[in-house]
């Protein structure tokens, strides 16, 4: 069963599963700096806080103390027939604390649950936003589920610590340091005694964060391969059945799961260690307190009263331990996620924003692109364009053509800059794309690409994507001109209707004119179309190539297509065969002449019959 | 919930037995230094000292120990049954149809198969337990308290009143607020989904802002949830630190009056103030406990709602022997739920064994819901469908889905090698069934990738051309060898020439098979013996495409590429 899981995967030329990672001291300074950055905003918020949490926990320490000072000093006047006075002044005095603590506390909560709930806000919309940015190889290595993984386990992972673990952890911290101080206080003798314990602990707490380091990063690993096999058995689910996939996506699935399960347990083990460890620790301490104490007091070196105090607060100093240690667990995990999160935020795009971007000549792009020299490959052995030299002048309507896997997508990819080219550069009106800032580059470039993709949304909002600012009326307009609006407003609720879960209410042909619409709708100066028609029936074709051709008089296009109907409104054509442009010049000088494209047109024509 | 602690039931016995040692040495521990002091210290009998103070170290080791048998036992249950209940929702999953599956975002079932799992396991493992001990602590304590003083240990009982009914409130309001958190987190996984899978769409027209906006938006309410949720639970856990404290002076109040009126005593009333202390934290702490408990209610909720839910379509008892591939339509009608406008209706087709039939169509007219009826991916709503004589949802469904196979208009394909990609359907596929048919399909492209045929392919194949996929796809379709071979436009992103090849290799699979082409070209429409024109949700004309060429001028219109093509706008001929 191992071996079956480690083959179906296959092998990829870089194992990107997760995200380099040197030495742990490195992560953890990563991290950290990413957490000092999240909490910077916050200074003084935490000033307060502190302020706050310390009042609440002074008040309730005060309490077991004060009980204390009204036996002993407001029960003798009573028994001696002085009156309640002092009594009701101490019984006063614990009511007020007690009404502080709540009131503190209650301050505290909203105050620290305000600031983590803005750290997550924050951390969200940097590591999506980010995402965003990162360049199209990273995300076809990295996944789209481990994406997910990250803005959603990982982040909870924080958010679960933000939540509980950071008001628990304060609040058991610093009624641990109180009652220390208190302890202290009372006897210093017994204090030390019951403080000699305490490097032990640390130790001890020491070994235990190193351990948990490497656990929990396995934990966030493996539950990644599990959102990843899950996001994509349910994004290809039909595939699954129709195939009678499931049995062995059940195989595999219950491996992943396996995995995270054993990386849950490991971490369950380590924590099933440390806590009794610590409650050993603590229990060992109260004994030997207790022993020695009575000891001394048999010297009457301590009171009784001291005694009885010491030990009500022992136990009071070690009881948070446990929520210290259990807090100390979600900070470990948040703190494997933290890293995760960081690893992704310092990821470099490889496809940059330029540092001082150039603007176009006369403000406004044109339209004309150069291919100088241009070499690309997705894999190093592997050079998709060996090397490509192509001027299309602005306003020229260009068709490509060539077998499938010729290249003819990676070169309209190019010039929507998805990817910069390995050698040479791509010019947009004499400027190199990679001198662009991004809302220039795709104000002037849009692409249909080959796989069309809606959102979740009506089909009003998918064309709008297009441009977000556009009114009903130019949605419309756009969805008319390329003959969309008719199939639209048979729809149950027109434009307003949801086209479901990526677009999976529309029939393939109907995605594919909402695509198109879409991309009307942008009016780039540059416009490429990928197989923006292939799954139209021909009346549907027709009408877009009529629109086209008012649509492209006064832009330049590429236009990528198997069927040869939408070559005859183009300019000019370009032959691809492997990579390289073999035949280029117009429609009917190439059928004219008996090359390549010739033989194409005829077969074409052949194949209408 | 039961069922998945079944197996384990000794190990929960154990768990609570460790748990209730556990707790009673904690108890005697206070009770034991009482007797140190009360006993030698006040009287110097240094000789008892050393066994009550080993007795003291011995009940602290219980105590430890025990906490760590209970946590070390209880790791297989806890983790044994989130795995189950994963597993059994991924199962369920793939067993719920695509009705479900469009309907519902996969963000949200992600959702409830990571994080509403995990919440319920940090419930078992460490809530529940707590909860429960808590409470048993708190009651214990209070009866101690009662026997020590009744009038005080009253009063002490009386105290859970308060806590009691703002509990029941606060539980109400609470469960409200986290199922709308857990639901709003929900969809900002939908939202990074779609981010991610359709980060080329959002390239492509410089998308990232408007993208970024909507998920802000999102996450601005569940920033805004959240914050109602800290609210409250800030107000609830103030209040239950209070009413102890509260408590607590009371209790000194009316003991010093006893004191005074000699119905206590001095060391009665240091005792019961001392161990009224041990309940503060429990009551404190509980309403930590009582949010998580709620969270993973609301958790469980949200898992049995799938769960819960019936797959629409179910498997048949019977199997086909040796299938002949007989295929029929009768009376045929489908309408998608929520839709009174049917997508076909009257749908009579019979393709006969070896037979193979285009269905041609406009644009959104039911081609491939017709098609997706077949294995049932969907069920029609009037009418049926038979395979030899039966009824395909008398078939169970591994034996209708061994019978037929279809190759999508959208490729399908998933980030695993080639092999698993091609061999999905057929596991037990010999290595030169696998190359006839990467060969039927053209798609030798596969020997070529840097590992051959144990190349991963990218997420949805998308490192591949759209030619490549689609092949592949294909292939995938044709090795399954199936009776009945679907072909959903599959030819539509292959270049003129690799058309040609593909079909003619075709035509020798579907000799064999019994075949439906979903067509938009006459290329394709060729491959067929007849061909069926979908009109207005239904098969007006069945006939040869030359017939119905010369005849139907519908189809006409539909297929041929010079149907009232004016000259003068451009035509090739
Ligand atoms: N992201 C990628 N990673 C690695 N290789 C890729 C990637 N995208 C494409 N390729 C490879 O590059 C080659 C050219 O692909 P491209 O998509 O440009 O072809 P195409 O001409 O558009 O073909 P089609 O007509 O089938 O769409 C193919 O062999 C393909 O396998
Ligand atoms: N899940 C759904 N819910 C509601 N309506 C749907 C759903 N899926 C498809 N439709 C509608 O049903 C009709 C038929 O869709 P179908 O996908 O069968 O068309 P098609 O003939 O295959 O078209 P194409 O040639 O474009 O692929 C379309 O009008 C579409 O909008
Ligand atoms: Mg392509
Ligand atoms: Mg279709």
């Amino acid at each position: 069963m191992t071996t079956a899981t480690t083959t179906w995967r296959g092998v990829a030329s870089e194992e990107q599963d997760e995200l380099p990672e040197k030495v742990s001291v490195l992560l953890r300074a990563r991290s950290r700096r990413l957490l000092g950055d999240l909490l910077s905003p916050y200074k003084k918020s935490i000033a307060w806080l502190t302020t706050v949490i310390v009042i609440s926990n002074a008040a309730g320490l005060a309490i077991p103390y004060l009980v204390k000072v009204g036996i002993d000093e407001g029960i003798p006047p009573m028994l001696h027939g002085g009156g309640p006075a002092t009594m009701l002044t101490v019984v006063g005095v614990i009511l007020a604390a007690a009404v502080t603590q709540a009131v503190t506390r209650q301050a505290f909560l909203r105050l620290s649950g305000r600031i983590g709930q803005s750290i997550l806000l924050e951390l969200r919309r940097r590591v999506f936003d980010h995402f965003q940015r990162l360049s199209l190889s990273f995300h076809e290595k990295y996944t789209s589920g481990r994406v997910i993984s990250r803005l959603t386990s990982d982040v909870e992972a924080i958010a679960e610590l933000l939540q509980a673990g950071f008001d628990g952890l304060v609040t058991a911290v610093l009624t641990m340091i109180g009652t220390a101080v208190l302890l202290l206080v009372l006897d210093v003798h017994l204090g030390l005694v019951a403080l000699v314990p305490l490097p032990i602990l640390l130790l001890f707490t020491r070994w235990f964060r190193r351990q948990s380091a490497i656990v929990y990063r396995r934990t966030r690993e493996t539950v990644a391969l599990v959102i990843v096999h899950f996001v994509e058995s349910m994004t290809g689910i039909r595939a699954v059945q129709a195939f009678r996939r499931e049995p062995r996506n059940q195989e595999i699935f219950k491996e992943l799961n396996d995995g995270y399960r054993g990386a849950n347990a490991s971490s369950m083990q380590l924590i099933a260690v440390f806590m009794p460890g610590i409650k050993l620790i603590g229990n060992i301490t109260v004994g030997g307190v207790l022993i020695y104490g009575a000891y001394l007091a048999f010297n009457q070196e301590v009171t009784v009263g001291v005694l009885a105090a010491f030990l009500l607060y022992l136990r009071q100093f070690y009881e948070p331990m446990q929520e210290i240690s259990q807090f100390y667990n979600t900070l470990q995990s948040a703190g494997a996620a933290l890293e995760k999160l960081s690893g992704v935020l310092e990821e470099e795009p490889d496809v940059p924003e330029p540092r001082d971007p150039q603007p176009l000549p006369q403000g406004r792009a044109r339209g004309k692109v150069r291919f100088e020299d241009v070499r690309f490959a997705y894999v190093e052995e592997m050079p998709i364009l060996p090397n490509l030299d192509l001027t299309i002048p602005a306003g020229q309507s260009v068709a490509l053509v060539g077998a499938t896997g010729a290249g003819k997508t990676t070169l309209a990819k190019l010039i929507s800059r998805f990817y910069d080219p390995t050698g040479g550069r791509v010019l947009l009106d004499g400027v190199d794309l990679r001198t662009l800032d991004e809302p220039t580059l795709r104000q002037a470039v849009v692409m249909v690409t080959q796989e069309n993709f809606l959102f979740s949304g009506t089909v009003a909002d998918n064309i709008r994507f297009g441009r977000p600012e556009a009114t009903e009326r130019q949605i419309r307009e756009a969805a008319k001109a390329i003959g969309a609006h008719d199939f639209i407003s048979a729809l149950p609720e027109g434009y307003d209707t949801e086209v479901g879960k990526r677009g999976g209410r529309m029939s393939a042909g109907q995605r594919q004119l909402v695509a198109f619409a879409r991309a009307f709708l942008a009016d780039p100066a540059v416009l490429i179309l990928d197989e923006a028609t292939s799954s139209l029936d021909v009346p549907s074709e027709r009408l877009v190539q009529r629109a086209l051709r008012t649509i492209l008089a006064d832009r330049t296009a590429l236009i990528i297509a198997h069927r040869l109907s939408t070559v005859e409104i183009a300019d000019r054509v370009l032959v691809m065969d492997r990579g390289e442009i073999v035949e280029d010049g117009p429609p009917d000088q190439l059928i004219a002449a008996s090359g390549r494209f010739a033989g194409l047109h005829q077969a074409w024509l052949d194949s209408l019959s | 919930m039961k069922s998945y602690l079944r197996p384990y039931v000794l190990r929960l016995v154990l768990i609570w037995l460790a748990a209730m040692i556990g707790i009673g040495a904690s108890i005697t521990l206070p009770l034991i230094s009482e007797q140190v002091i009360d006993g030698p210290v006040l009287h110097g009998d240094q000789g008892a000292l050393l066994p009550l103070g080993l007795v003291a170290l011995g009940v602290g080791a219980v105590e430890a120990f025990m906490i760590f048998f209970r946590r070390w036992v209880q790791i297989k249950p806890v983790l044994g049954l989130e795995t189950a209940i994963r597993d059994d929702l991924y199962e369920h999953l793939q067993r719920l149809p695509m009705g479900f599956h469009g309907d519902w975002q996969s963000g949200q079932l992600l959702s409830r198969a990571t994080t509403d799992l995990s919440t319920i396991r940090r419930f078992l493992g460490f809530g529940m337990l707590f909860l429960v001990m808590n409470i048993l602590q708190l009651i214990t304590v209070t009866v101690l308290l009662l026997n020590k003083y009744w009038p005080l240990g009253l009063l002490v009982a009386a105290s859970a009143v308060p806590i009691v009914v703002v509990s029941l409130r606060f539980e109400k309001r609470y469960i409200r607020i986290s199922r709308q958190v857990q639901d709003q987190q929900g969809d900002l996984a939908t939202l990074v989904e779609e981010s991610a899978i359709g980060i080329r769409t959002i390239k492509a027209f410089g998308r990232r802002h408007h993208v970024f906006d909507n998920y802000d938006e999102a996450a601005l309410k569940v920033y805004g949830s959240s914050l109602d949720k800290v609210r409250l639970s800030a107000k609830f856990f103030a209040f239950l630190g209070l009413i102890p404290n509260v408590t607590l002076a009371l209790v000194l109040l009316l003991g010093s009056l006893a004191v005074g009126s000699g119905s206590l005593t001095l060391g009665g009333l240091v005792a019961f103030t001392t161990l009224m202390l041990q309940l503060v934290w429990p009551i404190a702490s509980l309403g930590h406990i009582l949010a998580m408990a709620q969270e993973a209610m609301t958790s469980a909720d949200r898992v049995m709602e799938v769960m819960d839910t019936v797959p629409a379509i179910e498997s048949g008892d019977r199997t086909i022997d040796t299938p002949r591939g007989h295929l029929r339509f009768e009376g045929v009608g489908f309408s998608f739920p929520g839709s009174d406008e049917p997508v076909l209706h009257d749908v009579w087709l019979d393709v006969r064994p070896g037979e193979t039939v285009a269905i041609v169509g406009a644009t959104g007219s039911g081609k491939t819901t017709l098609t997706a009826l077949v294995p049932r991916l969907i069920d029609p709503t009037e009418g049926r469908i038979t395979i030899d004589g039966q009824d395909v949802r008398d078939l169970t469904l591994p034996a209708l889905r061994s019978v037929v196979a279809t190759a999508f208009e959208e490729p399908t394909l998933f980030s695993m090698s080639v092999r698993e990609n091609l061999t999905l359907g057929r596991l037990d596929a010999t290595e030169e069934e696998l190359a006839a048919a990467i060969q039927t399909a053209q798609a030798m492209f596969v020997y070529d990738l840097p590992w051959g045929l144990d190349t991963r392919i990218g997420e949805q194949g998308l490192s591949l051309s759209g030619g490549q996929r689609q092949r592949l796809a294909l292939a995938r379709a044709v090795l399954s060898k199936p009776r009945i071979l679907v072909l959903d436009d599959t030819l539509s992103a292959l270049d003129v020439e690799t058309e040609a090849l593909v079909e003619e290799a075709l035509r020798h699979v579907l000799r064999e098979a019994t075949g439906i082409v979903v067509a938009h070209r006459a290329s394709t429409v060729l491959l067929a013996d007849k061909v069926a024109l979908l009109r207005d949700g239904t098969i007006t004309h069945v006939g040869r495409h030359n017939e119905l060429l010369a005849e139907v001028p519908e189809y006409r219109e539909l297929l041929a590429q010079d149907a009232d093509f004016d000259p003068s706008e451009g035509a090739l001929r």
